[in-house]
């Protein structure tokens, strides 16, 4: 949706594919070229290069190290990426840890986990150049702003540090390579991602690999279709865990191997959550190098990987796919038994391959997690049990019926897979959690994103400050009065403890899950629906900060604050981007930022206050809201906030009232017990009230609404009162007469008072209205028909009769105050006329004097 | 008698000179036109609940001060403390509030408001520490334009940058966190001051006073919304969520004064203040303005407009009224004048366009009310009209031309202009004008009273009017 992209980029890959996997479908490729339709030039990016790619805001888009590309099989263009972030991208609060001024040239080597590297390869804009410097090192001036960019340090969401020797030879080596168009080994800091090293032999392997495949399209004659075949032999190049199984000969093998694989993907997670520790504590980060250096390739995992990652709410469904993609290794295997030209090859990387497995228990105990270690040590277990039929079914002949393998791969497999699910999502929490740090600075509401405030709209408008200091409360009272204000947060809220826990259960959830989910929370005005979503989302914002939870980003909109239902689009992208922009184009860019993975994106809480004011005749923004959470990738949490607790029924279309679901709640109104505390516990130990007085005005509320506004606004005026009352007295306390003038000054009907200073003639007019209703029998007269009666009421008292000009006065005088009303005035005497309030009370009212 | 004997008398003794006249038309003219200055008077205000104190001169500055000095305590719920006390809480203490001012069109609540308003700008703690941002319903139509009212009244436009206003919806999240950002202790107060209060409650989802109130409720820059309005039944207007927010402070405002205190008001407002330059004069108008007070007639005058109204307003147009007949020749006011003016200022309106009309015109007219008499008010067209005037001609007339019928409808049709006569519905090309359904907006007490003193009215006219069957 930005301008980029409407200059219409067509992506090409560079090259053939250098390999394939087979079970995940992917075809792995060196590079990709852009070609823009308008200019017609052609850029080639290649592996290991540094890219430019879109991010959420357009004018700041991400800089990464591009690590990897292939097209998964839905033939989308992916690649996987090494992030950089901005000092923008870091927050406030955390800047300061610099010491220093940074310039926008300089971006952090971002080992923050819990950000998707995975991305869509037309995300990339361009290549860039990225210098590594040391951190002594002054920037120096560059021709070429936007092109190139400086590291110093390296970020992990808590704190920076420099650059580590290995990461920053290979960042120079690489800046040195990256002219050479042939470079395409990508360099991958050893102590965060697995080497690369052996993925780029298998590179230079795959290159020769087309001849086997060939060779090996004729020799077996399998049952699968030649077609598929072909491509297996692609995948196949493109695994080399794979291949390397082959090479043994065993089929079952193939399978501990694939399952190897799976585990060490499992590992290489936990490795990674572990990498910012380990990077602090060097030592560790020595003995753990070296594990790495050992193991076989990941990169062919790393799809898997980092899909992991993201999917962890679909544990089933990539079980399945597993077992779906299980027997091709085994084909793979037949294939490949002619070309033993690799077998010392594999069986070295055999051994590596299968000491992180065994090893894996040694690893795992540095992750704190004892779930990941059990499991780690039920994987190592299997392994180990799978190896041995390895061994035992080498003799068989390479190519077993697949069905029998399948049955054998449902068997074997399926604990450890599922165990190793389970652990998965016992670690997103965990790892995410490390990237926590940014909520804070996220979270509260308004802050303009670093870039944006450039325009001078943009400039922070403010309330000039006050010349004199406020005053402190001097009194008792004063300091009631204070307590009572509704505005005054209290550190609790009382009698909503079961709300709270029901509210803050479901976004926790929710983030832990890394799902999204609507909640519906009902409740007249002034039962504290607000309030204590509010609470919740401090209290999580406070679990977050200490790595409880994943941190998330908050995004507050108020339907009576839009000017119009279509601006919440506009206010939720601002919110989240710093972005503005129309409605329609907002709506567009939400619908693509929660429809699509996007990379480096939070769990977004979306508190939708006053949802009623949404409603639109199509409810095209109710309908949006409610089913971006059920989109895949959203992570989104809505919680919306109205009175009507049947609103969904009531003005909801079916489709949006579906997509809002069933988790709903209902605020009751406050019981006289719940005012009664909540005065109670603001008062706390300031003694202003009596108890009865309390208790006076609690059962007043409760009865009439159950407002808790309400409530404190009449404490609040009895202690006014009080205060005029009885200034000499010094213990000044409210009591039971203070309260009930504030109810009545409160509640009284102005009606019965207004009459009764209304002038005599006025009086006499609303006994003629009286009079007129009783003689016709409808409650609805013409001034005409009055002013009759009001002559006869005149006569028999004696009075001077009006004019009608003045009973017209009379007439719209009454009608201004609304205790008539009144058609339009046009009709003069033929105007129809009705009181406002009910003849009993205009009889009290007149009768009294 | 006596005071055309007074005037007389004065006339020749005193020979006010024309500037001393003007002088004294300049002040009491300014004083009835200008009355919702700053420098107007509470009148009746201050004795609503104040049971147990009585202000003893009202006149003298500011009787709020007047009162401090005397370090009493009125009642707690006497109006004006209220407010004053509101106010000073916002500004001292930083509390935000919110209130209403409800109160029949007259009776003082935008007075009431100034005069708070001025004492609590003398009082030093709180100079410089209060913004004010005046807003009419009448003015501000919609939440759009109230919402630049407001920035611009709180001189935030500058902020705003080369482009003065931007889309309704900007403006609306720029002055949000605007006063967001402000907090109890270090901002400056803001007092929103809605004019016609029932007025903004139309605008769209009372979005404005939603925000207000909300901001009034929350912890944010403290603001004190006080709402001016004539309905009584303004918080049945509120949305639920609006009213819930809003703090029910409601200060209603009545005229509450007897007769006693209306004509001291009377008294009050025609003397000439001390400082007035020609003082034997002034010492003489202010003892006319005694001895008329005492009048018999002007007590009866007063006592009618009392008894029609209590808003000080029709007091004051009835002697504005009366001053404008005062001259060189006729220095001092008198009864008469008083009830020359009373009688214009309670005329009726229609009666007097029936004095106008011809004689033709009255005729259709009496033929009217006949229809109506017959038919008990239901809605005519002329057809039947000319022929309740044709049977009046035929039978009757002698004195009476007998008119054409395009004549008569060109008659009718005047009557239509000056409205004395009102179709049901719009005149549409298809109906024919003759059988237009009207309505007589004249009652007949209305059409007997103008034919009282219709100059030259033929007799059988009269009788006809008089009765429908005159002829018999």
């Amino acid at each position: 949706m930005n301008t980029r992209q409407q200059s219409k980029l067509i992506y090409s890959w560079y090259g053939k594919p250098m390999s394939s996997d087979r079970k995940l479908r992917t075809t792995q490729y060196k590079g990709i070229i852009i070609t823009s339709e308008s200019s017609r030039t052609e850029t080639c990016i290649q592996l290991g290069d540094f890219i430019l790619v879109e991010g959420v805001n357009a004018d700041r888009p991400y800089v990464a190290q591009l690590l990897d590309l292939y097209e998964d099989g839905a033939q989308h263009k992916r690649a996987v990426v090494q992030w950089f972030c901005h000092i923008g991208e870091i927050p406030q609060n955390k800047r300061k840890l610099l010491k220093r001024e940074i310039s926008s040239q300089e971006v952090f080597f971002d080992q923050v986990l819990g950000y998707d590297t995975d991305i869509d390869a037309q995300t990339i804009i361009k290549s860039i150049m990225v210098i590594p410097l040391h951190p002594g090192e002054e920037l120096p001036i560059t021709l070429n702003k936007e092109q190139t960019f400086y590291v110093k340090q390296s970020w992990d969401g808590k704190c920076f540090k420099a650059l580590s020797p290995d990461t920053f030879s290979k960042l120079k080596a690489k800046k040195k390579k990256g002219s050479t168009p042939d470079s395409s080994e990508p360099f991958i800091p050893s102590d965060i991602l697995t080497p690369l090293k052996k993925e780029t032999e298998s590179v230079v392997q795959s290159a020769t690999k087309p001849k086997n495949a060939e060779s090996k399209h004729s020799v077996s004659k399998s049952s699968l279709a030649k077609e598929r075949q072909s491509q297996r032999a692609v995948n196949d190049i493109k695994t080399p865990t794979a291949r390397k199984k082959l090479e043994l000969s065993s089929p079952t093998r193939s399978k501990g191997r694939l399952l190897g694989s799976e585990v060490l993907d499992l590992l290489d997670d936990d490795r990674d959550a572990i990498a910012p520790l380990e990077s602090a504590a060097t030592k560790r980060k020595v003995t753990f190098t070296s594990d790495i250096l050992g193991s076989p390739p990941k990169i062919p995992c790393s799809n898997d990987k980092s899909k992991s990652v993201s999917d962890t709410a679909e544990p089933c469904q990539r079980f399945s796919d597993t077992i779906r993609l299980s027997p091709y290794p085994k084909a793979k295997d037949f294939s490949e038994k002619a070309k033993n030209l690799h077998v010392e090859d594999d069986i070295i990387s055999l051994v590596g391959h299968q000491k992180p497995g065994t090893q894996s228990p040694v690893l795992t105990p540095r992750s704190r997690r004892t779930c990941a270690q059990r499991t780690s040590a039920l994987i190592a277990q299997h392994i180990s049990v799978l190896n041995q039929e390895d061994d035992l079914s080498s003799s068989d002949s390479s190519y077993s019926s697949s069905s029998e393998e399948e049955e054998e791969e449902e068997d074997v497999p399926c604990t450890p897979e599922k165990k190793t699910k389970s652990s998965r999502i016992f670690s997103t929490p965990k790892s995410s959690s490390k990237s926590s740090v940014h909520t804070p600075a996220k979270t509260p509401k308004k802050t303009p994103l670093p870039g944006t405030p450039k325009t001078p709209r943009n400039a922070t408008p403010e309330i000039p400050r006050r010349s004199h200091a406020a005053q402190k409360p001097a009194s008792v009272l004063e300091e009631a009065r204070l307590r009572l204000h509704v505005s005054a947060v209290p550190e609790s809220l009382p009698c909503r403890e079961e709300e709270f826990q029901d509210i803050y259960n479901f976004v926790e959830s929710k983030l832990i899950d890394g799902t999204g989910g609507c909640m519906y929370i009902s409740g007249v005005p002034g039962t504290g629906k607000t309030a204590t979503v509010h609470e919740v989302i401090r209290c999580l914002q406070q679990a977050a900060e200490n790595d409880e939870l994943p941190p998330f980003q908050l995004v507050e909109i108020n339907g009576m604050k839009l000017t119009d239902p279509h601006q919440a689009y506009v206010q939720i992208l601002e919110l989240l981007t710093g972005q503005k922009v129309t409605a329609t184009h907002a709506a567009v860019l939400l619908a693509k930022l929660f429809n699509t993975p996007g990379p480096k994106r939070k769990t977004t809480v979306l508190i939708v206050d006053e949802l009623d004011l949404l409603w639109t005749r199509k409810q095209n923004v109710m309908y949006n809201l409610f089913d971006w959470p059920t989109q895949k990738h959203s992570k989104l949490i809505i919680l919306a906030i109205a009175n009507t607790m049947d609103l969904p029924e009531r003005i909801m279309m079916n489709r949006v009232a579906s997509r809002l679901g069933l988790t709903r709640m209902a605020f009751q109104p406050y019981t006289y017990k719940q005012l009664q505390h909540i005065i109670s516990s603001r008062l706390k130990d300031v003694k202003a009230f009596e108890e009865d007085a309390i208790q006076l005005v609690s059962r007043k509320v409760a009865a009439l609404s159950g407002d808790a506004r309400r409530c404190l606004d009449i404490c609040r005026r009895a202690t006014e009162i009080c205060e005029f009352a009885e200034p000499k007295r010094s213990p000044e306390i409210v009591g039971m007469a203070h309260v009930t003038e504030a109810i009545d000054e409160m509640f009284s009907s102005p009606y019965i008072n207004a009459i009764r200073n209304a002038s005599l003639h006025e009086q006499i007019f609303l006994k003629a209205i009286l009079a007129e209703f009783r003689r016709a029998g409808v409650e609805e007269a013409t001034v005409q028909q009055v002013y009759h009666q009001h002559m006869a009421l005149c006569r028999i008292e004696g009075m001077q009769r009006p004019t009608v000009s003045e009973m017209m006065a009379i007439c719209s005088r009454l009608g201004a105050s609304r205790l008539l009303l009144l058609e339009a005035s046009n009709k003069y005497l033929h105007m129809r006329v009705r009181l406002n309030l009910s003849q009993d009370d205009v009889m009290y009212a007149l009768r009294e004097e | 008698m006596k005071s055309a004997m007074s005037k007389r008398k004065l006339k020749d003794t005193c020979g006010a000179s024309a500037e001393c006249i003007s002088q004294v038309q300049k002040i009491l003219r300014e004083r009835f036109c200008h009355r919702p200055s700053a420098t107007g008077k509470l009148f009746g205000i201050e004795f609503q609940y104040s049971s147990c104190f009585s202000f003893p001169k009202m006149d003298q500055g500011s009787w709020l001060q007047f009162a401090l000095k005397q370090g009493a305590n009125p009642h707690p719920t006497a109006v004006p403390w209220h407010l004053l006390e509101l106010l000073k809480r916002t500004t001292l203490h930083g509390e935000s509030n919110s209130a209403l001012i409800v109160g029949p069109r007259g009776s003082g609540k935008t007075t009431l408001l100034n005069h708070v308003l001025k004492d609590l700008r003398e009082m030093k703690q709180v100079r410089g520490n209060l913004l004010e941002v005046h807003l009419n319903g009448l003015l501000q139509t919609s939440d759009k334009v109230a919402l630049k009212e407001i920035t611009r009244q709180l001189q935030l436009e500058n902020v705003v940058g080369d482009k003065v206003f931007g889309s309704f919806a900007e403006t609306l999240a720029f002055l949000l966190e605007a006063l967001r950002k402000g907090d109890r202790t270090s901002s400056c107060p803001v007092l929103f001051v809605l004019d016609e209060f029932d007025l903004f409650v139309h605008h769209k989802n009372q979005t404005l006073l939603y925000n207000l109130f909300d901001i009034s409720q929350s912890a944010q820059t403290p603001v004190t919304i006080i709402g001016l309005t004539c309905r009584q039944d303004i918080l049945e207007l509120l949305e639920k969520r609006v009213k819930s927010r809003f703090s029910h402070r409601q200060i209603y405002l009545m005229n509450s004064f007897d007769f006693k205190q209306y004509i001291k008001i009377f008294k009050e407002q025609l003397s000439l203040p001390a400082e007035f330059p020609d003082e034997p004069f002034a010492q003489k108008w202010n003892d006319n303005i005694q001895h008329l007070s005492e009048d018999k007639i002007v007590q009866d005058v007063l006592q009618n407009l009392f008894h029609h109204t209590k808003d000080l307003r029709s007091l004051y147009f009835l002697l504005m009224l009366a001053v404008s007949a005062v001259t060189v020749h006729h220095p001092l006011l008198t009864a008469a004048d008083l009830q020359e003016a009373s009688r214009q200022h309670s005329t009726d309106s229609k009666a007097n366009i029936v004095h106008g009309l011809s004689v033709l015109e009255i005729c259709l007219i009496i033929a009217m009310k006949h229809l109506n008499d017959v038919y008990d008010g239901e809605p005519f067209n002329f057809q039947m009209v000319y022929n309740e005037f044709q049977k009046f001609i035929q039978r009757k007339a002698h004195s009476m031309y007998n008119f054409e019928k395009p004549v008569v409808m060109k008659a009718f049709e005047h009557l239509l202009q000056l409205e004395l006569v009102k179709p049901l519905e719009r005149p549409s090309a298809r109906a024919q004008r003759e059988y237009l359904l009207m309505r007589l907006l004249l009652d007949n007490t209305q059409i007997m009273d103008a034919l009282q003193v219709y100059p030259n009215c033929p007799t059988d006219v009269k009788q006809w009017a008089a009765s429908s069957l005159s002829w018999l």
